[in-house]
């Protein structure tokens, strides 16, 4: 049976073409059910896009819901691997309400996660694939990289208390110097860090001009070990496909509850959001009680609805 | 090559003001100045395009790509928290969002405060964290005789001078939030179009700097 490509629909070619690549580098599949036990979702709440979810009773009286997200099901259904690493990625529909609308939706989505003994090697192979992702999707693509740990250890040294600091670090999402400023100075944070959080705050371009800026402004402050850390991980990626989309940009912030150590988003050219977003989230794992590291990342294909046939390596 | 930079502004008088901070940058766009009913104009040589929006809705411009960037205030933002990137404070545009009622109110804590605005998410968001129980009712203008006629205790709204409220007998009780008017820029024409983005941020940085000497 042959099917005459010019028949699908951006989002369908997307899908394929990922789950090609995903399955080319080792990953498999991960079918799953649409349903869930509403208590996974309810206890990390904060961990999903929008915290409406649908529930139903079902036939033996346990609350159900219609999956808001996929990786908190993987992480349940995959086993702490000593020295291995479980890669799997999904292709599934998740229900989440849309901004605009404020009503459910159903929304597609594919991504990969790959859990257990995540080393470095690991780590640059998710963040190369979904480079790679995006440039199956669109030639015109960027993936904007930033590293927790370098944030945590600036926003710690500010000396302010927690709820400033989450503010800050929102703050640092939007690159809103001049309000980082206005909290900063109400909260009588330390000056210095102060400047090298706003500096931080509005970085912004390729590995190798940014980094040697890094290691400038961070040199000797208690963020040198992130550093070294995100450091090493841009060389392992200097060999990969991810090279000339890279961007390092700390406006890219994830929830520090969850997320830890490099996190990233990618954006394509002509679609006004970020259509990828993922990161190491070993924190998440602890919080469900699991001691494997973890890293993955999703696609968001409902976004490319709207992108010009025509584009990417596959069109 | 250079791209297009799509701008949104305001339209009224703080969008006047914003475009002229524009122009002494030096991204001028002449036509814009000739009036009438048009509503886009673009400066093929400097590679801006502006467009003349309702003030409230320069977020969602921006937000969904529509514009690269555009001029918002505060109020806005906070209202609608839009995904964008918040460059710049231009500092113009300076007024206050405030708490306003009654001069001879007293407030009961023992009731449910009957708060009227048109910003419903900021005064929920401002109430909620002094813990304090209320009632919103959403109207879209002239909020000032809400209190007067009894429909609510107070008033949420934006305060420039004062009169207004001195006319209609009301006065401020406590300040929400200082508002002014800020450049913001969509999160994907950061990426694609930044060397664009960044020099005219610098620019208008510049011209706020100037003005302040």
């Amino acid at each position: 049976m042959t099917v005459d490509e010019r028949i699908l629909k951006p989002e369908e070619r997307a899908a394929f073409t990922l789950r090609a690549l995903y399955a080319d580098h080792g990953y498999r599949q991960y079918k799953m059910s649409k349903f869930e036990e509403y208590d996974l979702y309810v206890k990390n709440k904060d961990f999903l896009i929008s915290d409406n979810i649908i529930t139903f009773t079902d036939t033996n009286g346990k609350l159900m819901a219609l999956k808001p997200d996929v990786t908190l099901s993987i992480i349940r259904s995959t086993k702490d691997l000593p020295d291995g690493v479980e890669k799997v990625y999904y292709d599934e529909n998740v229900y989440r309400v849309s901004k605009g609308t404020h009503r459910f939706r159903e929304i597609k989505q594919s991504g990969l996660e790959c859990i257990g003994a995540v080393g470095k090697e690991n780590l640059c192979e998710v963040i190369s694939l979904a480079a790679q992702s995006l440039k199956k999707l669109s030639p015109a693509c960027v993936l904007d990289l930033s590293h927790l740990g370098i944030l945590q250890a600036v926003i710690d040294s500010l000396n302010v208390p927690p709820e400033t600091a989450a503010a800050i670090q929102r703050k640092a999402g939007e690159k809103n110097l001049h309000e980082i400023d206005a909290l900063c100075t109400e909260a009588n944070a330390d000056p210095t860090a102060t400047e090298i959080f706003k500096r931080l705050a509005q970085i912004y371009g390729q590995p190798e001009t940014v980094l040697p800026q890094l290691e400038h402004l961070l040199k000797g402050t208690a963020a040198q070990p992130a550093l070294n850390a995100f450091s090493a991980i841009l060389t392992g990626l200097e060999q990969t496909p991810a090279k000339d989309v890279l961007r390092i940009d700390f406006s890219v912030v994830g929830d520090m509850r969850y997320y830890n150590g490099a996190v990233f988003k990618g954006f394509i050219e002509g679609i006004p959001g970020s259509v990828l977003s993922g990161g190491q989230y070993d924190r998440l794992m602890r919080r469900m009680h699991r001691n494997a590291g973890a890293v993955g990342f999703a696609v968001y294909l409902d976004m490319l609805e709207r992108l010009q046939e025509g584009g990417g390596e596959n069109g | 090559m250079d791209k297009f930079l799509n701008v949104a502004l305001p339209k009224g008088r703080l969008g006047e003001k914003v475009y002229s901070m524009f122009e002494n940058a030096g991204y001028d766009c002449p036509a814009i100045r000739e009036g009438g009913r048009k509503l886009i104009f673009e400066n093929k040589e400097k590679k801006v395009r502006y467009f003349w929006v309702k003030p409230s809705d320069v977020a969602i411009y921006v937000e969904r790509g529509a514009a690269d960037i555009g001029v918002a205030g505060k109020d806005i933002l906070l209202e609608y928290e839009p995904d964008v990137y918040e460059l710049l404070d231009l500092d113009i545009g300076k007024c206050r969002m405030a708490i306003a009622a009654k001069k001879d109110f007293r407030d009961d804590p023992g009731r449910t405060l009957r708060v009227a605005t048109k910003f419903t998410n900021i005064t929920q968001n401002y109430y909620a964290g002094k813990g304090r129980d209320i009632d919103i009712i959403h109207l879209n203008g002239s909020i000032e005789i809400a209190p007067i006629l009894g429909l609510s205790d107070v008033i949420s709204d934006i305060v420039e001078t004062g009169t207004t409220l001195k006319e209609n007998d009301l006065e401020v009780v406590e300040t929400i939030v200082p508002i002014s008017a800020r450049l913001i820029a969509n999160r994907a024409s950061y990426k694609f179009k930044y060397k664009e983005i960044t020099s005219l941020t610098a620019a208008v940085a510049d011209q706020k700097e100037q003005k302040k000497v």
